[in-house]
């Protein structure tokens, strides 16, 4: 009992340092890709390539004057943020990142707490996170602010539905609620996970879950509730310093979870493209090492006068990467999180990838869209899944 | 453990309650009744219903309480002026609720008698497949007729709005 408890706190502040340093670097390699789309070079002046900059961005956040309007609701104005973020890492908790490990002697889940009601569990909590949102656009006692929560909370009641009818039909299919089991269903490669198994592949589903999912986390080509060009800055245009801070971690946070939904629901959560056996253990190895002897050959040919310094650094870090990876004491916990993380980050990639080339949408279009479109395919889905799994079984 | 548990959360429930009637401003009372709902779930919890818990949340606290709030956002409702009590009130509001809690002990005393105490785990029916299987064999009439009722409803409901757009 006691070493449970022990454990429990180790994971839980392993999970939570971990994941706070991922958003905080989400969002530089947010500013990067986005900038690289437009052309331009993003942040480059803290650190080498700017790398020291979510750093300077927490300093400075931190050491802002925190001002208060006068005319505020006080009580829910201080409470907004905090529901915010609070509902944001209670979702994480149910997540699982991998199998069991063994740390000396222990064997442990890579997952804080698994529920049998897990998913039901992360969609309480998100739908719990809009309060956040609508209360702070109300106690700003700001038009603009409070037309941004209003936006907001329709905007959240209309997604939440094909979200909800879009995550049914891969459990149809995996028939659990445990996300743990969810992934166990899916083992053994490409064609077992959920967007790809018959008798009905998920693909539809997958994909309406996805837009679903940017209206819900309020991104681009769904972020109305924060339209610049209209309202300021939405919900937010009243809050400063680390009160700011919380909604902008509750936004990346939010996301994280969302693509970590997608991994587990559709993608096989941390099982490999195709089955240990036919070699899937050696493609990390394989693109660290072509990573690192590409980043070799360009240190023999330099382009740029620090090219000579910089270039073989990460080359010898990318092989050594490489050479970690063939060990065979870390392969059964570090090959899982490879994947898992592999497939997150793809998914979060496609979040910026979309920021940066779509336009957002006007309210009744999204509505439309919401109540037209996606509520009526993700129910035919749904429809026909379900048809098909009880003819097959 | 759960009877701490039980304790904090009927309190805040109780609370809660107390307060949406008390607070003048409607969403003051709206956010007293999120906390009703978030602690009936925790007491739905405690009690083994998981998936009446989950649903609970999802739907009341996550749902129907964000359409409130929205209504409430979109007509910009302002505090209610307190108007002063009436004599009747004054005179026997006191007594009658006394009566009432009174009353409630007395049958709630009758019909449960002691030595029928619930614990923690002692219910495992409130699984997401225990709620399906009830619902879909022994109680599978009255789930239908539920769901055809708030067909009727919707439907009222869009017939309504016709009306006041033409």
């Amino acid at each position: 009992m006691n070493a449970f408890i022990v454990i429990s706190i180790i994971k839980a502040a392993v999970v939570a340092f971990v994941l706070l340093t991922a958003v905080a670097y989400l969002q530089w390699v947010e500013r990067k890709v986005i900038a690289h789309i437009q052309v331009r070079m993003g942040p480059y002046r803290v650190g080498p390539h700017g790398l020291l900059q979510p750093l300077a961005d927490v300093i400075k956040l931190i050491t802002k004057e925190d001002l208060v309007p006068p005319y505020v609701n006080k009580p829910l104005y201080l409470f907004a943020p905090f529901i915010a973020v609070c509902m944001a890492l209670l979702a994480i908790a149910v997540i699982p990142f991998g199998p069991t490990i063994n740390v000396a002697g222990y064997s442990t889940w890579m997952q804080l707490t698994d529920l049998n009601i897990g998913v039901l569990y992360i969609l309480a909590a998100s739908s719990m996170g809009v309060y956040g949102i609508a209360l702070a656009g109300w106690a700003s006692n700001n038009k603009y602010a409070l037309i941004g929560g209003l936006r907001s909370s329709a905007q959240m009641i209309s997604y939440e539905l094909p979200m909800a009818i879009a995550i049914a039909s891969p459990l149809l299919l995996s028939n659990t609620l445990s996300l743990r089991e969810l992934v166990g269903t899916q083992a053994g490669g490409i064609w077992h996970w959920n967007v790809l198994r018959g008798p009905f592949p998920q693909i539809i589903s997958f994909i309406v879950f996805l837009i679903a999912a940017f209206a819900e986390t309020n991104r681009v080509p769904f972020d109305l509730p924060e339209a610049e060009n209209e309202l300021v800055a939405g919900f937010h245009v009243e809050y400063s310093s680390m009160k700011f801070a919380s909604f902008f971690m509750a936004e990346y946070l939010n996301m994280v979870t969302v693509s970590a939904m997608a991994t587990l629901l559709f993608l096989g959560g941390w099982d490999p493209l195709w089955p240990a056996q036919y070699g899937s253990n050696l493609i990390p190895t394989v693109i660290f090492l072509i990573a690192g002897l590409t980043a070799l050959y360009h240190a023999a040919n330099p382009a740029r006068k620090m090219d000579k310094y910089t270039f073989p650094a990460f080359g010898i870090v990318f092989l050594i990467l490489a050479g970690i990876f063939l060990l065979p004491i870390v392969q059964s916990w570090l090959l899982p999180l490879f994947w898992f993380c592999a497939k997150t980050g793809a998914i979060l990639f496609a979040f910026i990838w979309v920021r940066g080339t779509l336009p957002r949408f006007r309210y009744d279009q999204l509505m439309r869209f919401a109540w037209k479109f996606m509520f009526p395919v993700a129910m035919l889905n749904l429809l026909v899944t379900s048809f098909l799994v009880a003819w097959v079984s | 453990m759960d009877v701490i548990l039980f304790l904090v959360f009927a309190i805040i429930a109780v609370v809660s309650a107390v307060n949406v009637v008390v607070q003048t401003h409607p969403i003051s009372s709206a956010v007293s009744l999120i906390g009703v709902m978030g602690s009936l779930a925790v007491l739905y919890l405690l009690l083994g219903g998981e998936f009446i818990a989950a649903a609970q949340v999802i739907v009341y606290a996550g749902a129907v309480m964000v359409l409130f709030i929205f209504v409430i956002l979109l007509l910009n409702a302002g505090a209610e002026s307190k108007s002063g009590r009436s004599f009747m009130v004054q005179l026997l509001g006191v007594p009658l609720l006394i009566a009432l809690l009174g009353l409630l002990a007395f049958f709630v005393q009758r019909l449960f008698p002691r030595g029928v105490s619930v614990h923690f785990g002692g219910f495992t029916g409130g699984t997401a497949q225990a709620v399906g299987k009830a619902l879909f064999t022994t109680y599978l009439l009255p789930f239908e007729v539920t769901s055809l009722l708030i067909l009727i409803a919707i439907l009222g409901a869009i017939v309504l709005a016709r009306k006041e757009i033409d």
